[in-house]
């Protein structure tokens, strides 16, 4: 098998819910990274590495020290990874490049966001806001729904096509008792019933925001070996930023994922067919079709045939996004991109209670941040 | 369509460097900058051209002329200050000269299709002009689907 780069050994996820009351980012954090800590079977001591989201909140900066401070921890590595939807997984071959750069030796990765809806946006003042806003253009609905326009628009792809995808994440979501659309799946008619919010975009296709945390703890595959831990190993990682405002996309059809899912599988010594699971970030349906193009598993243009032909939950012969997806499970602002390596940590090591897939090897987690703008690939390996 | 020049929408937030596009906006002219140094056209403004580094970037007026690469009509805005115009269009408009834009479409009778050519048109909008872009019906190459 291909040099394991890092081992995770612990993850720990906060249930997401559609409000949180009193709570604070810091105590969410706090929770979810004892729970990791906890899985990982460590004692907090030997954490010296720590990478945070851009924002906790009520604190924009000094994030790395003020949760350092919270958490007790005198970390010897430290950083923010501002890389939106991809900032999870984006941390992941961070803290391994970290640790090879013997910086540290254990790295706690930790994400997530209170929820009280009345809190304010702060103030913008990014070009978005100056040549988007002032047309009618405020938020992210719009900008994959001219991403979805523009594939049909290319492709032919159908509503029915992407339908599919919000139907899948909703079935595999009746898996999962902690994703917040258990208990509400959607058939294909339902996703195309449901109302438009964006043409072509319609309600199902676009992820519910929810408030919850994700918690990943890294360390070398030496260490892990050492400490006898359940580890996943990361093969391969991959990432590409090429815009912000979806006016400056270089490309509607295909996005920074292609060349960061090249580089992930060639580091591995892997390709897509390899995969046991695809964990692919799916802030809307849109963004699921594209990665599956990207990624070669399907040509371009071909992502409705692929989702006619295959299962997708856990006993199918492709399983995607078993936890729900966030289009299932729900999304935690910026922590949503870390449930897709959460997921796909407890795959690969058998522990998916009630959602195990079959014969567990290798995982493709995709994260995916702003208007198709930041990626980040990463290929896990389970404990050889 | 309501009156866009009722609506109580966020207006650009213009600095030093951008007041010259919002100034032509406002006359109705669509001003983007040209790099001196490798020729290309650069839209949003900036203080370099994104292109080559070049500092040497001069205004010109831009032709106004441009192509839909998408669009979405709008039925739940972002902006609670947009909802009496809802459902609204917006777009994707590649400018002539290269750059891409987004911006609002004035919509006829029947529903854009992405390929089509666009013509700019000053629009009041929460009372000021902006550079808006309609369907340019005299300039529709034969099949733009
Ligand atoms: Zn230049």
């Amino acid at each position: 098998m291909t040099r394991s780069k890092a081992a995770l050994i612990g993850v720990g996820s906060l249930k997401p819910v559609r409000r949180t009351e009193g709570e604070t980012t810091l105590g969410m954090l706090a929770r979810v990274s004892a729970l990791a800590l906890a899985d990982a079977g460590l004692e907090k001591d030997a954490i010296d590495g720590l990478l945070v989201g851009p924002q906790v909140g009520e604190t924009p900066q000094h994030v790395p020290a003020t949760v350092s401070e919270y958490l007790g921890l005198q970390p010897t590595m430290s950083n923010v990874v501002d890389l939106g939807g991809a900032s999870g997984p984006g941390m992941i071959w961070r803290a391994a490049a970290a640790i090879e750069a013997g910086m540290c030796e254990t790295v706690l990765c930790v994400i997530g966001n209170h929820r009280n809806p009345e809190a304010p946006r702060s103030p913008n003042r990014n070009p978005i806001r100056e040549f988007d806003v002032p047309f009618g253009a405020s938020g992210a609905n719009i900008s994959y729904a001219l991403l979805k326009q523009a594939h049909m628009a290319r492709y032919g792809s159908t509503d029915e096509d992407f339908a599919l995808i919000a139907h899948w994440a909703r079935a595999n979501a009746q898996r999962n008792p902690d994703a917040i659309f258990h208990g509400q799946p959607a058939s294909v008619e339902d996703v195309l019933a449901s109302p438009l919010v964006a043409s072509p975009l319609r309600l199902f296709e676009i992820v519910m925001p929810v408030a919850g945390a994700e918690a990943v703890i890294l360390t070398s595959a030496a260490r892990a070996k050492s400490l006898c831990a359940r580890a996943v190993h990361l093969l391969g990682a991959g990432e590409k930023i090429t815009h912000r405002a979806v006016s400056q996309a270089p490309d509607l059809t295909s996005g920074p994922l292609k060349p960061s899912m090249a580089r992930a599988f060639a580091q591995s010594g892997l390709t897509v067919r390899d995969m046991s699971l695809l964990s692919l970030y799916d802030c809307y349906t849109i963004m699921v079709a594209t990665t599956l193009e990207d990624s070669g598993i399907c040509p371009p243009g071909g992502f409705g045939a692929f989702m006619r032909a295959h299962d997708f939950g856990p006993e199918g012969d492709w399983p995607l996004n078993t936890h729900g997806g966030q289009l299932g499970y729900g999304q935690p602002d910026l922590a949503g991109g870390m449930t897709h390596v959460t997921e796909a940590v407890r795959q690969l090591r058998g522990t998916a209670q009630g959602r195990q897939i079959r014969d567990p090897r290798f995982a493709l987690v995709t994260g995916n941040g702003a208007t198709m703008s930041e990626a980040v690939a990463l290929v896990l390996g389970a404990d050889a | 369509m309501i009156d866009l020049a009722t609506l109580s929408v966020p207006g650009p937030t213009e600095t030093e460097l951008t007041k010259p596009f919002w100034a032509a906006a406002a006359e109705g002219r669509l001003l983007i900058q040209r790099c001196e140094d490798c020729g290309r056209a650069v839209f949003y403004p900036r203080e370099i051209c994104p292109h080559c580094w070049s500092s040497r970037l001069v205004w010109a007026d831009a032709s106004g002329r441009g192509r839909l690469k998408s669009f979405s009509t709008i039925h739940k805005p972002g902006h609670p200050g947009w909802q009496p115009a809802a459902p609204y269009t917006v777009g994707l408009v590649e400018l002539e000269e290269g750059p891409t834009m987004l911006s609002f479409i004035l919509t006829g009778p029947d529903a854009p299709r992405v390929g089509q050519a666009l013509v700019m048109q000053p629009t009041d909008i929460g009372g000021r002009v902006l550079p808006a872009f309609k369907i340019d019906n005299d300039n529709q190459k034969g099949d733009q689907s």
